[in-house]
């Protein structure tokens, strides 16, 4: 499978998960330059995390007017997936493309901690190959990873079995402990840990690589 | 202000056979401040052993470089890396201080072509508890925290590792002191020079503007009154902008069309032009009008001398400039010809056409000053020779909760946890381990760093300090089974002109040269921080030492016990530890309230022979965990050892009065768990060293045992609860009640 790490000035992660892809899980991994309005031939889309554009305004609010993100939001509207992972998750809520808000964290520090995580639904092309309630540890890194919410969409994400992921140890001050949401057609998930960083044994855990491979297996199905 | 003395100033003259222009002067004050000609410390610093036949670069460029092996693509690999000090403007202006201390030494690292993959820091402060300090000294820590964290997490670079200290010398001159370490091909090393004549030399990233003017001269005087009103001398840091400098940077590097190339930092314009001209043995002719400026009106003085940040000083080969600026605009940045190599050999300065400075190149970097400073003197000491009564302990779990609950001994979590540790996935083995460990995804093999000072011990003897500082880094690197070969030295002092500062500053440099030579870990470049005073008190001689060591990449020791029923061992014994000796321990300080005689004393062939038994240890995979014996002696390495939640049951031999025997800081002790404590016996045994059976791992509990009373038995949940608050605890004091009557 082709999959498509989009780099913006400040991304500090898209090597990450190009390694990810390319080394851990052995598919075809590239990078797309913000200022493209073409995707290529990707069969999916991650937004990775750093610092897009310095974030010296609010994480993500120039991102989304980046000549790539017009591009992004038209692979969504398509079905495509697109992943956002850190700031990619703070891109896509500034973007629309994912409902809330990320705030500064609960005690208004960067926290970079191993978190673990209860995956909520298996009913997701990024969650399909755990099991609901299974728990996965891999490490958070952020300032502004506060997911926020008014209670209606709170309690509507709840009813439509969008919150893909629930912190066990909430590092951030998460409302009802959500640490990664899906869009209404499910084919759009952003979440704040780093599941790049949780692919490869020596640095402790794999339990990355349920997300990186629910979405590989996904893609393999649809083309199948 | 430090300006060029009398004599400097005729030396000036007779360079140029005339009266300096202001511009001129003004280049020579900073490029002869100490900071940037190391002037009074030169003469000594050669004493430091600088090769190996891993070395590639030693001191000199602006990082120093070693070869770590092939990879997989057969190509030969290397390592950049250097420590650097931004002392001066981290007490000024904490958070932006530590910022730009952290951009100014990834931009050594990315300039001579190497990719930043670590960076660590030793931190130093007056205590947090402090009665008339301490809320200005935990407001410089939060501000030094969340400026390495701001510049460094944006980067993209993971700050793995580093220390923070706590003593009263540090209350009016925190230290700040910043590694970082970058990775690239033997054969994509850069350095600063301005070959080929008529080449041109061209700017790129941030515009300049008027801060941090004479930041380098600030950095070479002692602190007044007046230093407080020195902000406009600390720069503004954008770790965005280095960042695409070096995406940029590397990028364009890789086109072939760049000669050399060299950050401006310290001394901004003046130091880069000069420096990459002296180095090349040429001359440099710039055009002020063309420089990129964010502020209008900027006098020429005022441009040569901006520190401002994330700018760098290129040459490219002729004809090939739009390759360069191509890159550079993809990257958003300014890229701007300023110059052109000449080949007269002068720095030649116009503005608008009008020649404002013209200095020999070669004189003006490398022609500085140099002082054999007297150092007759005996080196200052804070502390008496004579050993007091060190009366029983009434309680010696209460003084074990006391040391892990101190400044120095505490957990670090609340400080590294808000560094990105773990970007770039290499980390293997992050902050709060004996030594942090990042793999080379290229080659297989991992690098292993340590950071360490000890100014106490440096003050009590600055040659033994220094000599056991270095055996104290090696053995970190041993723990976890690298092999040390390189180090970078920072050395902050306090006033050299002052005889016995300048005694410290000579006998710490010798100590540090006999050890390095001896555990053959050459030093490859540093810095030197002098003038570390205010109003007339120095710090303690505080040389700071990072080394690097390599080993296979493998899943990491570290330092919990894991299983239960492992026979606990002691590598190197118990130690001996006479009185004089334990003056200058962390029990001496947190317990006792004292600091007398000497350093532990250190036999480094032994240290040597004990660090050889642990890395064959742990390589030989026999070690499921280990931990160096260092501050806070056997019974806080013990107790952090059960940091996971595991305990132990061990007991210590007789000989030795239980406060020593718990708390000494002797060197060359390892302690670790393994299932087959037979083989490790063998091992050091092979090795000539003892190997102490202190006990077995155990459930819950820490109990340490001398001629069966039990001198410490306590839940490890207790142990770790005081260890891991204790610096938020102190950064966050419950103000003290007010005595109604």
């Amino acid at each position: 499978m082709r999959i498509g790490v989009v780099v913006f000035p400040g991304s500090n992660c898209d090597h990450d998960e190009w390694y990810a892809f390319s080394h851990n899980l052995g598919q075809q991994a590239e990078f797309i330059w913000h200022d493209s309005s073409s995707l290529g031939n990707v069969d999916a889309v991650i937004l990775p995390g750093g610092f897009s554009y310095g974030d010296y305004l609010r994480c993500g609010a120039i991102a989304k007017f980046s000549p790539v993100m017009s591009a992004v939001r038209k692979f969504a509207s398509d079905g495509g997936l697109v992943l956002g992972i850190c700031n990619g998750f703070q891109i896509l809520a500034e973007s629309g493309l994912l409902p809330g808000a990320l705030l500064r964290n609960r005690d208004l520090k960067f926290v970079c901690r191993d978190v673990t995580l209860r995956v909520e639904t298996a009913n997701s092309p990024f969650t399909s190959a755990a099991r609901p309630g299974q728990l996965l540890r891999m490490p958070v890194a952020h300032g502004e990873g506060c997911y926020f919410g008014d209670d209606r969409l709170l309690d509507a994400l709840e009813a439509e079995d969008r919150i893909a992921l629930r912190y066990v140890d909430n590092p951030n001050g998460s409302l009802r402990n959500i640490a990664g949401v899906l869009s209404e057609k499910r084919n759009v998930m952003g979440m704040m840990p780093h599941p790049e960083r949780a692919a490869d044994a020596l640095l402790g855990s794999v339990d990355g690589r349920v997300i990186l491979e629910s979405m590989v297996r996904s893609l393999v199905a649809v083309a199948a | 202000m430090s300006a060029l003395t009398p004599e400097e100033l005729e030396k000036v003259r007779s360079l140029l056979h005339r009266e300096p222009t202001q511009t001129e002067e003004g280049i020579f004050t900073v490029m002869w401040s100490e900071h940037c000609s190391y002037k009074s410390s030169r003469l000594h610093l050669k004493k430091l052993p600088t090769r190996s036949d891993r070395v590639l670069v030693g001191p000199g460029e602006n990082a120093g470089i070693i070869e770590i092996g092939a990879g997989a693509d057969g190509k030969t690999y290397a390592i950049a890396f250097k420590i650097e000090s931004h002392n001066h403007p981290s007490f000024i202006e904490p958070f932006q201080g530590a910022a730009t201390g952290v951009g100014g030494i990834l931009r050594d690292i990315f300039t001579m072509g190497a990719r930043p993959i670590a960076v660590l820091d030793a931190l130093r402060f007056g205590p947090l508890d402090d009665p008339r300090h301490g809320d200005r000294n935990r407001r410089i820590l939060e501000g030094v925290v969340s400026g390495i964290a701001h510049y460094g997490n944006c980067f993209g670079v993971p700050t793995v590792g580093g220390e923070c200290v706590f003593e009263p010398c540090y209350n009016g001159n925190p230290l700040v002191n910043v590694f970082a370490l970058g990775v690239f091909r033997k054969d994509e090393i850069f350095f600063g020079r301005a070959s080929g004549i008529g080449n041109p030399v061209i700017y790129v990233g941030a515009k300049t503007g008027r801060d941090g003017i004479h930041g380098a001269s600030m950095a070479s005087a002692e602190f007044s009154e007046e230093s407080k009103q020195k902000r406009p001398n600390v720069q503004v840091g954008d770790p965005f902008m280095e960042k695409l400098l070096l995406e940029a940077c590397l990028e364009a590097m890789h086109t072939g069309a760049i000669v050399g190339i060299q950050d401006m930092g310290a001394a901004g314009l003046t130091c880069s032009t000069c420096e990459m001209g002296s180095r090349a043995g040429t001359g440099i002719e710039i055009e002020l009008a063309l420089v990129p400026q964010r502020e209008t009106g900027m006098t020429p003085y005022e441009i040569m001398l901006s520190e401002s940040q994330e700018r760098m000083l290129l040459v490219a080969e002729s004809g090939r400039e739009e390759e360069v600026f191509s890159v550079f605009r993809k990257w958003g940045l300014d890229a701007v010809t300023i110059g052109r190599v000449t080949g007269d050999g002068m720095l030649r300065v116009k503005n608008h056409g009008v020649v404002v400075a013209e200095i020999p190149n070669r004189e003006l970097a490398d022609e500085a000053p140099v002082y054999d400073r007297p150092h007759n003197a005996k080196p200052y000491r804070p502390a008496p020779m004579e050993v007091p009564e060190i009366p029983a302990s009434r309680d010696l779990n209460a003084d074990l909760l006391a040391l892990l609950g101190s400044g120095d001994l505490c957990s670090k979590r609340w400080i590294w946890q808000q560094y990105d540790y773990t970007v770039r996935t290499n980390t293997v083995a992050g902050p709060g381990g004996d030594a942090a460990v990042i793999r080379i995804k290229e080659t297989g093999t991992s690098i292993a760093m340590s950071l360490d000072g000890n100014g106490r011990y440096c003050a009590l003897d600055p040659r033994e300090g220094a000599k056991l500082l270095v055996a104290e880094g090696c053995r970190n690197l041993s723990a976890v089974g690298a092999t040390p070969v390189a180090a970078t030295n920072n050395l902050n002092f306090g006033n050299p002109e002052r005889p016995e500062i300048m005694a410290q500053l000579v006998e710490a440099i010798e100590g540090m040269a006999e050890a390095c030579k001896f555990f053959e870990t050459p030093i490859t470049g540093g810095n030197v921080s002098l003038y570390n005073e205010t109003l007339g008190e120095a710090i303690w001689p505080t040389p700071v030492l990072g080394i690097v060591g390599l080993m296979k990449t493998a899943p990491p020791v570290t330092i919990p016990f894991k299983e239960e029923g492992r026979a606990v061992l002691l590598l190197g014994g118990l130690g001996s530890a006479g009185p004089v000796h334990f003056g200058g321990t962390q029990y001496a300080k947190v317990v006792l309230k004292k600091m007398w005689g000497l350093p532990p004393a250190l036999d480094m062939d032994y240290e040597k022979r004990v660090q050889a038994a642990i890395r064959e240890v742990v390589n030989a995979g026999l070690a499921e965990s280990s931990h160096d014996v260092g501050e806070g002696g056997l019974a806080v390495a013990l107790a952090e050892s059960c940091s996971g939640g595991m305990g132990a049951h061990v007991s210590l031999p007789g000989g030795l009065r239980p406060e020593l025997a718990l708390f000494h800081e002797g060197p060359s002790r390892v302690l670790v768990s393994t299932a087959q404590p037979a083989a490790v016996e063998k091992i050091a045994c092979d090795h000539g060293i003892d190997c102490l059976p202190l006990g077995v791992t155990m459930k819950t509990r820490l109990r340490i045992d001398h001629h069966r009373d039990a001198l410490v038995d306590s839940p490890v949940d207790r142990l770790r609860e005081v260890w891991e608050n204790a610096l938020e605890n102190l950064l966050s004091p419950v103000p003290a009640l007010t005595n109604h009557v």
